[in-house]
């Protein structure tokens, strides 16, 4: 499995009130969370935004509450992938739960620029930067994790396994 | 290799002698907890799932808290689908208006928690038991759905920071103040993935709110849970609640922790989180002159009924300072009741402030006291994060309910000794 898609890119602590801000809490359909994604920081991403583009962030991506809202509204904006430094982890569990790919990588999140094209393969957890020519090696999932993207979500997962 | 307080009920749930750091697991749940905005997320993922039924009607807690009393039409079909649910599904725990209360002070003082016990909640906040010495941890709607129809989740065995608390808090400190410091030594990050287990002699000195509002905010220093020891007021408090019994579990001594802090709880100040992470904290002796629009005191970190008595103690025979909003939000009906028999409500009335029925509302922007552009509220909340309670160019503060008392009798931020307390 592959991604590729135009870096938009983040600092640290990006939290999900901002990436679906509460206000918006009072619907659940992804569509519609898309449209308010990330707008309380920035106000252009909805506009931006295309099919497989990829969020490249600091730290701590996703912290603060459990919305699993804030994986869906990235999911359904399109992006194919998020890239971070660190995740919290509640978002963590959320993106793999709801198949929102997501890989740590601290060299990749500081040295990736806005604009860049990068492409991701999940299998290798390689990480290509075609913009500069650089690469990097992300933390590949646990084979317990794998299974459940394998499953594509802990649904599926649950429905095979028990 | 010794094991941590939280390794040791993890494994207890696991079905194993022992765990280590790292090591995946599937735990049985005690109880799975959500809310009216998680809780729909959560039922239609469920729909998908061959099982139906849930695992435990009695296990199951669904707390319409979020944006009830209704909101708005959108808000209303979320809490139908809840109730809707719970109906079908027989659950016992179901908590509706009138019955209700913000979920994290509602379930201890129900009693639907105990030590020793595992929880799962779609709400992050549900680190909050962790007061309780149980292991109790935030999670998204899919896997409170998945929990809820399956009795078990999987963990990430955490490793843990050890908090050696000492000493006694002076007067107008408290868990809020305590918290807000680690916070801010450590960072919103600094306990990403591990537990947060708080030992040492001080925690005799800290009240069971005062250790709720600690554990409640774990979550901001990116925690996995947070957790204190077993002692006589955790056991009192339980045998007040529940009627459940209880399982005592102690840190190996030779426990391994990735780091250990003591902290002097009598060297702690007030302390204010300013705008826009919980990490940044300031003593209010530092805090400057800030000057301020509205002040909630509530929540799931302070609405009990100490948080209460305290904000009451420093506003009776004052008044609000002019312009100033003044919400005041018990967490639970039980709470708001005994607010009214102590007075506490004609205090606050007579302050000039407001008192309104449980509901987490401001506390994530829902409504019941949201900001305008450029307007700055000191909260007893959990969360600063930009937009937070309203409009992005808002700014929150946060603060334990005595400085946020103080700060609505000066309109400024400011703690109990600005009024000569």
């Amino acid at each position: 499995m592959k991604a590729c898609g135009i870096v938009h890119k983040y600092g640290d602590n990006v939290d999900t009130d901002v990436i679906i801000p509460a206000r918006y809490l009072n619907s659940s359909d992804p569509a519609e969370l898309a449209g308010h994604c990330m707008e309380d920081i920035d106000t252009d991403f909805v506009k931006r935004v295309k099919k497989g583009d990829i969020m490249v962030a600091n730290k701590n991506f996703g912290c603060g509450s459990s919305r699993e809202h804030a994986p869906i509204a990235i999911k359904a904006s399109g992006v194919s992938c998020v890239i971070a430094e660190t995740f919290a982890r509640i978002f963590y569990r959320n993106a793999i739960n709801i198949g929102l790919p997501i890989i740590e990588c601290p060299e990749a999140a500081e040295a990736i620029e806005a604009g860049d094209t990068v492409e991701i393969d999940f299998d290798s957890g390689m990480i290509y930067d075609r913009t500069k020519g650089t690469e990097y090696k992300g933390q590949a999932f646990p084979p317990f994790m794998q299974k459940i993207i394998e499953s594509e979500g802990l649904i599926n997962y649950i429905n095979e396994n028990k | 290799m010794g094991m941590t307080m939280t390794q040791k009920i993890l494994a207890a749930h696991a079905g194993l002698e022992s765990v280590e750091a790292g090591q995946l697991i599937e735990a049985n749940l005690d109880l799975v907890l959500a809310n009216d905005i998680t809780g729909p997320v959560a039922i239609h993922e469920v729909e998908k799932l061959n099982k139906k039924t849930v695992f435990d009607k009695d296990k199951v807690a669904l707390v319409p808290d979020h944006f009830a009393p209704n909101k708005d039409i959108k808000s209303a079909e979320h809490c139908k689908c809840v109730r809707e649910y719970a109906k079908e599904h027989g659950i016992t725990n179901y908590f509706e208006v009138g019955q209700m209360g913000i979920e994290h002070a509602l379930l201890p003082e129900k009693g639907l928690i105990v030590a020793g016990e595992t929880c799962i909640g779609a709400d992050s906040h549900t680190c909050t038991y962790g007061a309780l010495g149980a292991f109790s941890t935030g999670v998204g709607s899919t896997d409170m759905g998945c929990g809820m129809i399956t009795g078990q989740a999987w963990f990430k065995v955490p490793s843990a920071i050890k908090f050696i608390l000492t000493g006694k808090p002076s007067k107008w400190v408290s868990g809020k103040d305590v918290i807000l410091h680690i916070i801010g030594m450590i960072g919103v990050d600094g306990a990403l993935y591990k537990s947060m287990e708080f030992t040492g002699d001080g925690v005799a000195n800290l009240s069971m709110d005062d250790r709720f509002a600690i554990s409640n905010m774990a979550i901001e220093a990116g925690a996995k849970n947070g957790i204190f020891p077993v002692d006589e007021k955790t056991i009192a408090y339980m045998e007040e609640h529940s009627t459940k019994k209880y399982t005592v579990y102690e840190a190996d001594e030779d426990a391994v922790y990735d780091a250990e802090y003591t902290i002097d709880l009598s060297a702690l100040e007030p302390t204010v989180a300013f705008p826009h992470l919980p990490e940044n904290t300031k003593t209010v002796s530092e805090a400057g002159e800030v000057a301020i629009d509205q002040v909630v005191i509530g929540s799931c970190t302070n609405g009990r009924i100490e948080d209460l008595r305290i904000a009451a103690e420093i506003l009776k025979g004052r008044k609000t300072a002019e312009g100033i909003r003044v919400i005041v939000i018990p967490a639970t009906q039980a709470i708001y009741m005994q607010a009214i028999e102590e007075g506490l409500v004609q205090t606050f009335i007579n302050a000039g402030a407001i008192v309104s029925t449980p509901t987490c509302g401001p506390c994530l922007g829902g409504y019941m006291g949201i900001l305008a552009a450029g307007e700055r509220a000191v909260s007893t909340t959990n969360r600063n994060f930009v937009g937070r309670m309203g409009h992005v160019d808002s700014e929150v503060y946060l603060a334990s309910p005595a400085v946020a008392a103080a700060s609505a009798v000066t309109g400024r931020i400011s703690q109990p000794s600005d009024l000569g307390l």
